[in-house]
């Protein structure tokens, strides 16, 4: 991740396509915790 | 009127502590209204904001987004069953934005000069404008939103009924200003990307302010609540007990889920600016701490809570969460600020200025004590029983 970037399209390449990963992996996190969150609801 | 109040409660520990604190309040009011800033603060030309905005201002209006946070459930989004909570939460944010005000002025200097940027010289480009604007808008809105309470205690049924009528429209015109000013103040932070840590720093530092303010909302009325139900039990009717532990367990289900929405946002202000090395430096360290102790655990623990219906958890996680939008405001205005300077250069607040914003908490929740212990706050007034 210490890369050097030597233009503004490397580094956007880079790092948007990581934050997409990461979003990805958080909406999916954040699925699982509401099911944690709401799983004794009913009880 | 005041009949009823006992003497010997007077001369408690804490009234003792508080007088003493007010008058050394007013004896650094006095020095610092004759003698300048210098006279009682370390702020230079480096640092020309200390503690009193890094405290009073960015932390007081974020831990008094109660108001708006609380009235837009009950009032826009129709959780009836949170409404005990309103009152108590638009009478914090009320003291929170007129001691905001109040602290403003100390950093000021000239007080009579605090309607300038609207009558004078207006500067609509500024984010301060725009915070200015908001701040002095939704004073108003929490004035007249909280007034009702007033008009009760003090018999004025008409003007009770008029500001009544304005619910709705008053919730809705302090959501809009609670967005737009709750947000401007991480703006304020822009200007300033060479100042403040780059894991601190972010374009999203608007959003973050706005969404952390929700957290510090949700989490001021469980805990302020749960300060309430110990020590002012006596003034609270059977329909706030009864309703305590459904505010605590709703709020503490928002706040797990606002806080976890947070620390996702955070993550993603770091990989969009490709900050991650700055992780394995001692700024990282801190960082992590904020991030980790104050956002995802209060977040798991706010979870756990509600899973277990455990309302001394949640509560004191509230507390914990309180203490984590102080860490993070403080962080952005004055620890990751000027982070590059050298220590010798760095800002520490003179005891006086740590006193003044002592005194001006402590003066907010003197009057706290006041309103609750006289007014229709923590009960329904037996005359207007059921007309919300």
């Amino acid at each position: 991740m210490d890369a050097i970037y030597y233009t503004l399209q490397d580094f956007l390449t880079f790092t948007k396509g990581f934050t997409y990963v990461l979003m990805g992996v958080g909406l999916v996190g954040f699925i699982g915790f509401w099911r944690f969150l709401t799983a004794r609801d009913d009880d | 009127m005041f009949a009823g109040i006992d003497k010997r409660k007077l001369y408690t520990p804490f009234n003792i502590a508080s007088g003493i604190i007010l008058i050394i309040g007013a004896v650094l009011t006095v020095l610092r209204f004759t003698g300048g800033l210098s006279m009682v603060t370390n702020l230079d030309d480096n640092n020309p904001w200390g503690l009193w905005i890094g405290f009073d201002l960015l932390c007081g209006v974020a831990l008094a987004a109660g108001g708006y946070v609380t009235s837009s459930a009950v009032y826009i989004f129709g959780m009836k069953k949170y409404h005990s909570a309103v009152r108590p939460a638009i009478l914090t944010g009320f003291l929170g934005y007129s001691f905001v005000v109040f602290a403003l002025m100390y950093d000021l200097g000239r007080p009579y000069r605090l309607p300038y940027p609207f009558v004078v010289q207006a500067g609509p480009t500024s984010f301060l404008f725009e915070v200015g604007l908001c701040v002095a808008l939704y004073l108003t809105v929490l004035f007249i939103e909280f007034s009702p309470a007033a008009w009760e205690f003090m018999g004025w049924k008409k003007i009770r009924k008029i500001a009544h009528s304005l619910t709705i429209p008053l919730t809705i015109f302090g959501v809009v200003l609670s967005t737009l000013h709750q947000s401007s103040l991480g703006g304020l932070y822009l200007i300033a990307p060479s100042k403040l840590h780059p894991l601190w720093y972010s374009a999203y530092l608007p959003l973050f302010f706005f969404v952390s303010s929700i957290v510090a909302g949700l989490s001021m009325v469980m805990f302020e609540g749960s300060l309430a139900h110990k020590y002012y039990h006596d003034k609270m009717d059977r329909t706030h007990l009864n309703e305590a532990s459904e505010v605590v367990l709703g709020f503490g289900k928002a706040a797990a889920l606002v806080l976890s929405g947070y620390f996702v946002m955070k993550v993603i202000g770091i990989a969009v600016d490709n900050n991650w090395h700055y992780l394995a430096t001692g700024w990282g360290a801190w960082f992590l701490v904020e991030l980790i102790g104050f956002v995802a655990l209060p977040a798991l623990a706010f979870a756990i809570g509600v899973r277990e219906k455990n309302r001394k958890l949640i509560q004191r996680t509230a507390a914990w969460a309180v203490l984590g939008i102080v860490v993070n405001r403080l962080n952005v205005s004055l620890i990751a600020f000027n982070w590059q300077l050298p220590a010798a250069d760095r800002y520490f607040p003179s005891w006086m200025e740590i006193m003044t914003s002592l005194f001006i908490v402590t003066l907010g929740v003197t009057v706290y004590r006041l309103i609750v212990t006289f007014l229709p706050i923590l009960h329904e007034h037996p005359e207007y029983k059921d007309s919300h």
